[in-house]
């Protein structure tokens, strides 16, 4: 199925991808250069990079399934989630982020508030990211056997086809780790700049022919339900649209605890505007990003919906299938199957649609050879790029934040880039290892999923009483986040989705409630596990010793001078671009309402 | 910082454009059918070439200054 047209596209991609790193190799001379880039990368490249490094296989997959799944409403991820909390951090956050000159997101919990606070997010999110680096992976090698890219070559070799999962992981394990250690943070923030690109070359065409194919958007209007093409028709109950959430908990749960707490807060996206080369770069880094930001669903959530508009057809060739089997299809998703080669089906009879097929299978159905190289190289640079975020955070977070503060404080610099250089290598072996877990362990996956959850949920409280409110103090801070933890995990212990068992899914203490979808259980946890944050983060303030202010100049609103902003042009001031890009996501809901 | 990124984004692309062009206008024109008819490495490999022209100029202008 793959040509040598295909091929040749992809081997000139990975030799880019490590060409670059060895670029770069001589600009790495300290470890600011290492793990911050040397403070050197202008917004716009930030910008892409900030993006990017959230665009792994989530975004691109799941994000079309979610659109096969929910339509239109799978926007919310992106008009109601993303962009607010993207403009939120630009404007207020980053200055105390950027201004302080932490270097990393643990380390300015430690400047602001006390070590405690700094350890227990450094190692939660140490941990966290090596799991989800995992899991990237173990999602990608997976997609790979599914699409059988190696299936021919490797029956020319004669390998055993079991061997293209191996393979796989090991072959983008070493070619993350070679840009890493060549390159650093700057080389994956290059490789997540040519990431973006490439995706947007690779899904422009895709939703091009997709949509003449449907007759664009009014094609799919007069195909699918409404359901599927307003994303607020319905919101006043859960019951009325595909989320099965209603307004007040998407617009809190995901809009307010769950965006803010993402891309205020991790490391991961942060990292990439602490290596801009000035504080307006800084600031202006998530705004940059929240432009494509916000044009993103139609390609990546677009493909999904044309899926699923498609009248069904007959999948044989196409991923997942049985020719026999894909009759019960739905457009060009394929059902679920069991091991037996039998389509699985819900409580009512109904088949299970596998909706993760559905942006793979449009790209095998639209793309001649070719051009399907570009469109497969796209889809395998996401999920290199996620995986490189990944690693890039965790070695920073590991060298500065766990092994400088707590095991070797006297170190000289070229040690400290050796260290980054040793975790680079652990971080991908454990990333490695996590992603076999996933292959033999589901369940302890989805419960560490779980698990992090709850820790990510309160976040966002401890930050913005941080940042925003003098009076907040480290004891304050650490039993906000810990009591926000607890709070998150007695909720999701007391309650259940509709239809799920007591588990991993939820009320495993009790039922007291039930909701109506998992999203809608998901959302609501969040809003408990930030009230609580919040509110035991103040009362503990309040009887806990004040900080003294000359500690807290620069980190905390009230005691930082505003950024200067005279000599700057337009459209390099944070405000304005903030309400052009805010104004452009009201005018997209209300189109799209 | 030492590389100018556009650099490397405009070869990059500049080789897919050329290859894809090559490919559309040389190669067997029925594997179309799946693209709706369009011969669609032709037509995206012009709009690609054309993109990396452009990071081409800019970033050689840019590393210049």
């Amino acid at each position: 199925m793959l040509r040598t047209i295909d091929w040749t596209i992809m081997i000139v991609y990975f030799a880019f991808v490590l060409g670059i790193g060895a670029v770069l190799k001589r600009y790495v001379k300290t470890s600011t250069d290492f793990f911050l880039a040397g403070r050197s990368i202008p917004a716009w490249v930030a910008g892409l990079a900030f993006l990017s490094a959230n665009l792994g296989a989530q975004e691109v997959i799941g994000m079309g399934a979610s659109g096969a799944k929910y339509g239109i409403a799978t926007s919310h991820f992106y008009w109601i989630g993303a962009i607010p909390a993207m403009v939120f951090v630009g404007v207020f956050m980053m200055p105390f982020y950027y201004g302080s000159r932490a270097r990393s997101v643990p380390e300015y919990l430690r400047l602001r508030f006390d070590e405690k606070t700094r350890g227990l997010n450094a190692v939660s999110f140490a941990v966290m990211t090596l799991f989800s680096s995992g899991i990237s992976m173990y999602a990608m090698a997976k997609l790979i056997q599914i699409l059988h890219i190696f299936d021919a070559p490797f029956a020319r070799l004669g390998l055993p086809p079991t061997w293209i999962f191996h393979f796989s992981l090991v072959i983008s394990a070493l070619v993350v780790l070679g840009y890493i250690l060549l390159g650093g943070l700057t080389s994956a923030i290059y490789n997540e700049v040519v990431q973006f690109f490439l995706i947007v070359a690779g899904f422009v065409p895709l939703v091009w022919l997709g949509l003449k194919n449907v007759g664009c958007w009014s094609g799919i209007k007069a195909t699918l339900n409404p359901s599927y093409t307003h994303s607020w028709l319905g919101m006043q109950s859960p019951h009325t649209n595909r989320l099965g959430v209603e307004w007040f908990g998407l617009t809190m749960g995901l809009g307010f605890v769950l965006s803010f707490g993402y891309w205020c807060t991790d490391f991961l996206v942060i990292q990439r505007a602490m290596a801009a080369n000035s504080m307006n770069s800084a600031r202006c880094t998530p705004l940059i990003a929240a432009f494509p930001k916000m044009l993103f669903p139609f390609l990546v959530i677009l493909p999904g919906l044309i899926a699923i508009a498609l009248p069904t057809q007959n999948l044989a060739g196409l991923a997942g299938t049985h020719a026999a089997a894909s009759i019960e299809g739905k457009g060009l998703v394929p059902p679920k199957m069991d091991a037996s080669g039998q389509p699985l089906r819900d409580q009512d009879g109904a088949v299970q649609l596998d909706y993760d097929l559905a942006t793979p299978n449009m790209l095998l159905h639209y793309f001649p050879t070719g051009i399907l190289g570009l469109g497969l190289t796209a889809l395998l640079a996401s999920f290199m790029s996620g995986m490189a975020g990944n690693v890039t955070a965790f070695n920073t977070v590991w060298t500065y934040d766990i092994y400088q503060s707590y095991i070797n404080k006297t170190a000289t610099d070229e040690h400290y880039l050796w260290m980054g250089h040793m975790a680079t290598i652990f971080g991908i072996a454990m990333s490695v290892a996590a992603a076999y877990m996933a292959t033999r362990f589901n369940n302890i996956m989805d419960m560490l999923q779980l698990i992090f959850a709850f820790v990510n949920a309160p976040l966002f409280a401890t930050f913005l009483l941080g940042m925003f409110w003098k009076r907040t103090t480290g004891h304050g801070a650490f039993t906000g986040l810990l009591a926000g933890t607890m709070a998150a995990a007695l909720h999701q212990g007391l309650t259940l989705p509709q239809g799920g068992l007591p588990g991993v899914k939820g009320g495993w203490l009790a039922v007291m409630h039930v909701y109506p979808s998992e999203m809608a259980q998901n959302f609501w946890t969040a809003i408990y596990a930030w009230t609580t944050c919040f509110l035991v983060t103040t009362v503990v303030s309040l009887l806990t010793r004040p900080q003294e202010e000359k500690e807290l100049v620069g980190l905390v609103y009230s005691l930082t001078e505003r950024p200067a902003q005279q000599d700057l042009r337009w459209y390099q001031r944070p405000a304005i671009l903030a309400i052009v890009v805010l104004a452009a996501t009201l005018l997209l809901n209300i189109v799209f309402r | 910082m030492g590389l100018d990124i556009r650099l490397p984004i405009g070869l990059l692309f500049s080789i897919f454009g050329v290859l894809l062009i090559a490919y559309g206008a040389l190669g067997d024109s029925t594997i179309y059918q799946r693209s709706l008819g369009v011969n669609i490495n032709l037509d995206w490999g012009i709009a690609m070439l054309a993109f990396g022209a452009i990071m081409l100029a800019l970033g050689r202008r840019g590393t210049k200054v």
